[in-house]
């Protein structure tokens, strides 16, 4: 996806943190009255400001789009702009208005709204939805309540000072008069609003939403099996459709016995679609493929095992995860071919040593195994307009996509935003969505187009694999002096492939005198994209555990050892601004916040005291303006499998947890899912294809191996930053720090599976 | 093939090959849309329906051979004692993340204490241990669990390993 530079997009967030965007000046919103008596009050959002963090821009004119609404019986309904992918956003987001707008809970609504340019950034990645809209979302409250404030003042001839608002009423103290917002919604319509930055927001006192335990908004619905994800959306007329994609990536059709399908019980249509371009599959986009549409999904399915279609040979078909591993053993053996990064001379740093460590470190590829599985519903109408209704964390993307590949105006295109079974990056990828539009525009039917799970594993954008060639040199006190790492990693013709980057400024970058990253790359024909954490849920498990091997090697405490690194707390200079986003700067008092935090929950000090063969780990990692440190307690089972007894996380992510019950759900989510992927998980490429085809190779973590995750929130005075991402990756290298305190084995190769395969303590 | 099954209490005809697995018939014919599939070989849990009371994999249940035994899905699990109870406890502890798992789990969870209203945490890992979450939810799963019985949710795995 091509995007200004400039702009803050959910697969490539601003590498530093960032303090809460605000509404631009020229933000405002405006009131009106409903059919029904109620106020709404729309908010224009002018191109700049919404320029500064979508994704792409979509129109140029300022447009309004109903925000908040007030009915006459006191229900206020807020549209929800972003994606639900499970990471909370739509109860969060309103929880903010609904604070500032004073309201109770219990009389909010939240819709999903359509993607429309009007409501600025809608997409759900890089944990940016509550950085981008913590104050935002509260300005429009609050204005909203001055409105309600000011009308009621009027109405009883009293100054908008002696009112106050509480609970969906306003009151006038001193004669103990009050008025419900119904009532008041008529007159408030008549009002000018006032200007976004001149409202005032509460104080965190006063709080009666934000902080508060608050359910998932929709998740009632859930329970009771209602129609909310992508998968369960039915459109009248609607028909069923299967797409068959070459498993090897980049594979087009020759021929397939489309006749014979035709023939088939149930089966509509049955149609070969052409690629967009050559590189389609490397870039997430519409692919060869052979369609089958059918009254019933099983039909179509059933159709597409009777398929036969011959693919042209690929030459890149030879690719596999074992020959990526001997071309990588082999360039990790001369030097880089560039240097990301170069501090100081590390060749005469090391050779001034006390003592040089090397190890090799190395990941796999993964896949983002959504629980649902990919699909899109899509219909594509005789005057060319397209409708969509998809499970996606970047509709406008998809939008445009659609649009490029169906050779129209971006504005034809209409998407509906379902609920997501999970995302974790897969859906910010709509590969998908234009299968769909394709589909429903040959067959001029709406058409629901489901994968399988096979499909679904075979057809992804991967976490990339990579490799680290890692060389450190202690000074006699232990302490590092010279660290070098050479990265192999993936690209194609040069280009560093999606997500497969090692950021410049990565720990221990500027705390080693001597440092040097350099980078060699393998030319690859999958595709890769962002995952949960893209770059950290590598990255933290090859180098923290390289900094627990240095402690150990040099004699120190890893807790200490780190400590010593960040140095004192301090505020080290701040990055210009990006987009929407003042980027905060980075605190290393917040990394020595977390570490004594989570070394006091877990009783760090006394680790020597524990039974033998049990141990803790310790990892740091910052990531998405988060700050998080967490110890895992694990032994090991007689058959070689690691046990973990119980994990800790310490977080921090500023000063205000906006829901408790989504930020504890989220934290330890993504700890057990970072535990998942160290213990199990493994995509092997083979031949150019996926070898993996469903849950019965891909051992998703289950219930039993699910410990106890005990999360601490570090209350810091910040602006609050988000959370679906930065408490994933410090869990890999803590596991596998705490396996070698239990056991003395080192785990350099992810997955662990079975101690017996790694390296014993040298 | 005609098939007359019984769905949430109520008698359903179905026209369907015999082949077709009963969550298809009871998503796309029956537009029953709460069972999720998730792989289609039971292997995550997430087309849990229960059979007679018992849970079953609906993605490999094909409709010949569902017969005249009593369907409930999460459509109508909250009829039951323990279904209602399992639901409220899965929302008083805001269980869920994306949800699309949580149907399945519900399903699953309610025959267990059904069967077993006093489980252990080992009585749990067994039962619950081949439903996924891919959210990862589990922690609040067994929390839920234990509420719903009307036990303390704390998780006491980690103190007796001491
Ligand atoms: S869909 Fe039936 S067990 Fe996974
Ligand atoms: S809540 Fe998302 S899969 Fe369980």
């Amino acid at each position: 996806m091509d995007n200004d530079a400039a702009s803050v997009h959910p697969d490539h967030p601003p590498s530093t943190p960032s303090a809460p965007a605000r509404l631009s000046r020229r933000a405002f919103v405006t009131a009106s009255l409903t059919a029904g008596g109620g106020l709404l009050l729309t908010l224009h959002l002018p191109a700049a400001a919404r320029a500064a963090g979508a994704p792409t821009e979509r129109s140029e004119s300022a447009e309004i789009n109903p925000f908040i609404s007030i009915a006459p019986d006191g229900i206020v309904t807020i549209m929800a702009k972003n994606p639900e992918i499970g990471q909370g956003m739509k109860t969060t987001l309103p929880m903010l208005i609904a604070e500032e707008l004073d309201v109770e809970w219990k009389n909010v609504r939240a819709k999903q709204a359509m993607l429309d340019p009007i409501y600025g950034p809608q997409f759900a990645g890089g944990s940016l939805g509550t950085p981008l809209n913590w104050i935002p979302m509260q300005q429009v409250g609050a204005a909203g309540r001055q409105m309600l404030i000011e009308a009621a003042a009027r109405i009883w001839h009293v100054p908008p000072g002696e009112c106050r608002a509480a609970k969906g009423m306003v009151h006038h103290r001193p004669t103990g008069r009050a008025l419900p917002y119904g009532a008041l919604a008529r007159k408030a319509a008549a009002l000018r609003p006032p200007e976004l930055d001149s409202v005032t927001l509460k104080s965190p006192k006063d709080y009666t939403i934000i902080g508060k335990f608050t359910g998932g908004i929709d998740s009632p619905r859930v329970l009771d099996g209602d129609r909310l994800f992508g998968i369960d959306v039915i459109v009248p007329q609607m028909s069923y459709a299967v797409y068959e994609k070459s498993p090897v990536f980049g594979g087009r059709i020759v021929r397939a016995n489309i006749e014979e399908i035709r023939a088939l019980p149930g089966v509509r249509a049955a149609f070969i679609v052409r690629g967009s371009a050559p590189d389609a599959a490397i870039k997430m986009g519409l692919v060869d493929g052979v369609a089958i549409v059918a009254d019933r999904w099983w039909d179509a399915e059933k159709a597409r095992r009777k398929l036969r279609v011959e693919w042209t040979p690929q030459a890149r078909s030879r690719q596999s995860t074992q020959a990526f591993a001997q071309e990588a053993a082999r360039l990790m053996r001369s030097s880089a071919h560039s240097i990301i990064r170069r501090d100081g001379d590390v060749d005469a740093a090391l050779a001034r040593a006390a003592k040089v460590l090397k190890a090799t470190y190395s990941y796999p590829f993964l896949a983002h195994a959504t629980l649902e599985p990919q699909n899109c519903t899509a219909h594509v109408r005789p005057d060319g307009s397209v409708e969509i209704w998809a499970p996606t964390q970047n509709p406008d993307s998809g939008a445009h996509l659609v649009a490029q590949t169906l050779g129209i105006d971006p504005g034809k295109v209409k998407v509906h935003m379902t609920r997501c079974g999970g995302g974790f990056g897969r859906r910010l990828s709509n590969d998908y969505m234009v299968e769909a539009a394709m589909i429903a525009k040959r067959t001029g039917r709406a058409v629901k187009v489901l994968w399988d799970r096979t499909q679904d594993f075979h057809h992804d954008a991967y976490r990339p694999a990579g490799f680290h060639a890692f060389t450190a040199g202690l000074a006699a006190s232990g302490k590092p002096v010279a660290f070098r790492d050479h990265f192999v990693t993936f690209g194609q013709d040069g280009q560093v492939a999606s997500s497969a980057n090692l950021p410049r400024d990565h720990f221990p970058a500027g705390y080693v005198p001597s440092l040097e990253y350099g980078q060699s790359l393998l030319q690859l024909d999958v595709p890769t994209g962002p995952m949960r954490n893209p770059g950290g849920n590598a990255l933290a498990f090859a180098f923290e555990s390289f900094i627990d091997e240095l402690a150990h090697a040099g004699g120190l405490d890893p807790l200490a050892l780190r400590l010593d690194l960040y140095g004192p707390p301090r505020v080290l200079s701040a990055p210009p601004p990006r987009g929407g986003l003042r980027i905060p700067p980075f605190d290393t008092g917040r990394v020595r916040g977390v570490l004594e935090l989570v070394a006091q929950k877990s009783g760090w000090k006394r680790r020597g005291a524990l039974p033998a063969g049990t141990g803790l780990g310790l990892a740091f990692y910052y990531s998405h303006f988060g700050y998080v440190a967490e110890v895992v307690k694990a032994g090991v089972n007689p058959d070689g499998t690691p046990k973990v007894h119980k994990i800790w996380a310490a977080v921090d992510i500023g000063r205000q947890i906006i829901n408790p019950a989504g930020a504890y759900n989220q934290v330890q989510g993504a700890v057990l899912d970072g535990l998942g992927q160290a213990l199990h998980l493994l995509i092997t490429v083979e031949n150019g294809r996926v070898v993996q085809r469903n849950f019965d190779t891909y051992h998703l973590l289950r219930m039993d191996e699910a410990p106890p995750v005990e999360v601490h929130f570090l209350l810091s005075d910040n602006d609050p930053t988000g959370l679906g991402e930065p408490a994933l990756p410090p869990v890999l290298p803590a596991l596998c720090n705490a396996l070698f305190a239990a056991s003395g084995t080192r785990i350099r190769s992810l997955p662990i599976d079975r101690l017996h395969s790694h390296h014993a303590r040298a | 093939m005609r098939y007359t099954i019984r769905v949430n209490g109520r008698r359903r005809v179905v026209q369907s090959d015999a082949d077709t697995p009963l969550l298809w018939v009871l998503r796309d014919d029956l537009r029953l849309t709460g069972s999720k599939f998730g792989c289609g070989i039971a292997y995550c849990g997430a087309c849990t329906v229960h059979l007679d009371g018992v849970p079953a994999r609906a993605c490999v249940t094909p409709i010949s051979a569902v017969g005249n035994a009593a369907i409930v899905t999460i459509e109508g699990i909250g009829r039951s004692h323990w279904g209602r109870r399992v639901k409220s406890a899965w929302l008083d502890l805001d269980v869920m993340q994306c949800g699309y798992c949580q149907a399945g789990q519900v399903m699953t969870a309610t025959a267990l204490l059904a069967r077993n209203p006093r489980p252990t945490d080992a009585d749990i890992d067994q039962a619950m241990r081949n439903n996924i979450c891919r959210c990862c939810t589990y922690t609040r799963i067994r929390a839920a669990i234990k509420r719903a019985a009307g036990l303390p949710t704390a998780d006491t795995r980690e103190a007796d390993h001491g």
